[in-house]
């Protein structure tokens, strides 16, 4: 988690590094973005659901976080600011793709029922190791996006990218109780596909369930 | 159990963010050390949180870095010069303007017209007395037809009228400028026509 909270030295060379960026050496940007180029990429993907354009849209929104570097404040977080402009960036790309019908369908959806948890037995943890491993990585990110994207959205930026509430709300758009609800629902929904996971094997220490044999 | 399964399911995203006053929280956890299902609900939120937190869930492409560096290095050459000399820009601008307005207010290149008739007069004589009707910005000289007999009008030399922007009245304008543009000996200022103001009103 060393990249959600930097260490107090690490703060400082950043505001050193921002105070040069800002006085014009701008060879230096990318040393800045790249703690957090990962995190910028998932909140891109979250949104657009595509690699090839989450890829394009980092990279037009980091070349408008260098162009608007003076305007940064120090009061704010700079990764958060980054990912401000990442998700506006995105969201745009988003509107001038879609139509807005759309848009509309989407909005309806928000007066859903609420969502029942499905799965009661008794929670096994998910061994850390396990994300060692890139396809149990790849199963995780498998379920993430079944999520429809409202909740996909707001479940990234909030605990994968750690922004608070009030901020996730801010950078889509939305009030904080529609952010409450929809990660409410995104967590049920991602804790029964984990639990489903369990049953299909994905967090096994071995490629096959203890006690059966993978070539019978 | 003072709450209901349902109940605790709705809180318990705020529950696991710390987001529950006292008292609620106080009877979650109550209702949790008795319902093996919420607690199941609870460990499995949790987990969730832990395991999509984790650093390593944020994969990219191969290259990535690579290829957003480039673009960035590419974008970044040319302005740190530029950011130096933006200011140049505006403030050339202004110095130019300022130097245009001085210059043509202390060269009189503004007055540099084409028409000799269009030029201030240099030879008015002295005392060639005009007059002129309050409000009107135009002067007349003496026997001009547009003079009405007033009381209020007002007389002065020509060279104060034209300083102080009154022009000539279209039918003095013929001799006024045969007055002012003749050709005169040096020293000699008078004019027939610097008349007192009771001889320049009609009779």
């Amino acid at each position: 988690m060393a990249l959600n909270n930097p260490s107090g030295a690490a703060v400082t060379r950043e505001q050193e590094l921002i105070a040069r960026v800002q006085r014009g050496h701008n060879d230096e940007f990318y040393e800045l973005v790249r703690p957090y180029e990962r995190r910028l990429f998932a909140a891109a993907v979250a949104i657009l659901k595509n690699e090839a354009d989450a890829e394009e849209v980092v990279q037009e929104a980091m070349l408008k976080a260098l162009a608007n570097i003076r305007q940064f404040r120090a009061e704010a977080r700079f990764s958060t600011w980054l990912i401000q402009i990442t998700v506006n960036e995105a969201l745009m790309r988003r509107r001038r793709e879609r139509t807005v019908a759309m848009e509309a369908i989407d909005e309806k959806q928000e007066d859903e029922p609420e969502y029942t948890p499905r799965d009661f037995a008794d929670w096994r943890e998910i061994p850390s190791e396990a994300l060692e491993r890139k396809e149990v990585r790849q199963k995780l990110a498998a379920a993430l996006a079944t999520l429809d994207r409202k909740y996909r959205e707001v479940f990234v930026l909030r605990d994968m990218e750690q922004l608070n509430i009030e901020e996730t709300a801010e950078a889509l758009g939305i009030s904080v109780a529609s952010v409450k609800t929809r990660l409410l629902r995104a967590r049920l929904m991602l804790r029964d596909l984990l639990a489903s996971g369990w049953q299909q094997g994905w967090f096994s220490r071995l490629p096959f369930e203890k006690g059966t044999k993978p070539w019978g | 159990m003072g709450m209901t399964c349902e109940h605790v399911w709705r809180e318990i995203s705020n529950y696991v963010d710390g987001g529950v006053e006292a008292g609620l929280r106080a009877a979650m956890d109550e209702h949790m050390r008795e319902c093996a299902r919420c607690r199941s609900v609870l460990a499995g939120m949790r987990d969730v949180v832990r395991v999509y937190g984790d650093q390593r869930m944020l994969d990219v492409p191969s290259g990535f870095g690579q290829r957003l560096k480039r673009r960035l290095v590419r974008n970044a050459r040319q302005p740190r010069w530029l950011f130096w000399t933006a200011w140049l820009v505006p403030v050339s601008a202004v110095l130019l303007i300022a130097g245009m307005v001085g210059y043509v207010n202390f060269s009189g290149s503004y007055h540099a017209l084409k028409s000799p008739h269009a030029q201030p007069g240099k030879n008015i004589p002295p005392q060639l007395a005009v007059v002129m009707q309050p409000g009107a910005r135009i002067f007349h000289l003496a026997g001009c037809d547009l003079i009405r007999n007033d009381h209020d009008l007002i007389t002065m030399t020509a060279k104060d009228a034209i300083a102080q922007g009154f022009t000539p009245c279209t039918r003095c304008l013929r001799k006024y400028l045969s007055i002012v543009l003749a050709p005169r000996p040096p020293g000699l200022d008078l004019d027939g026509d610097a008349r007192p103001l009771e001889a320049l009103r009609r009779p």
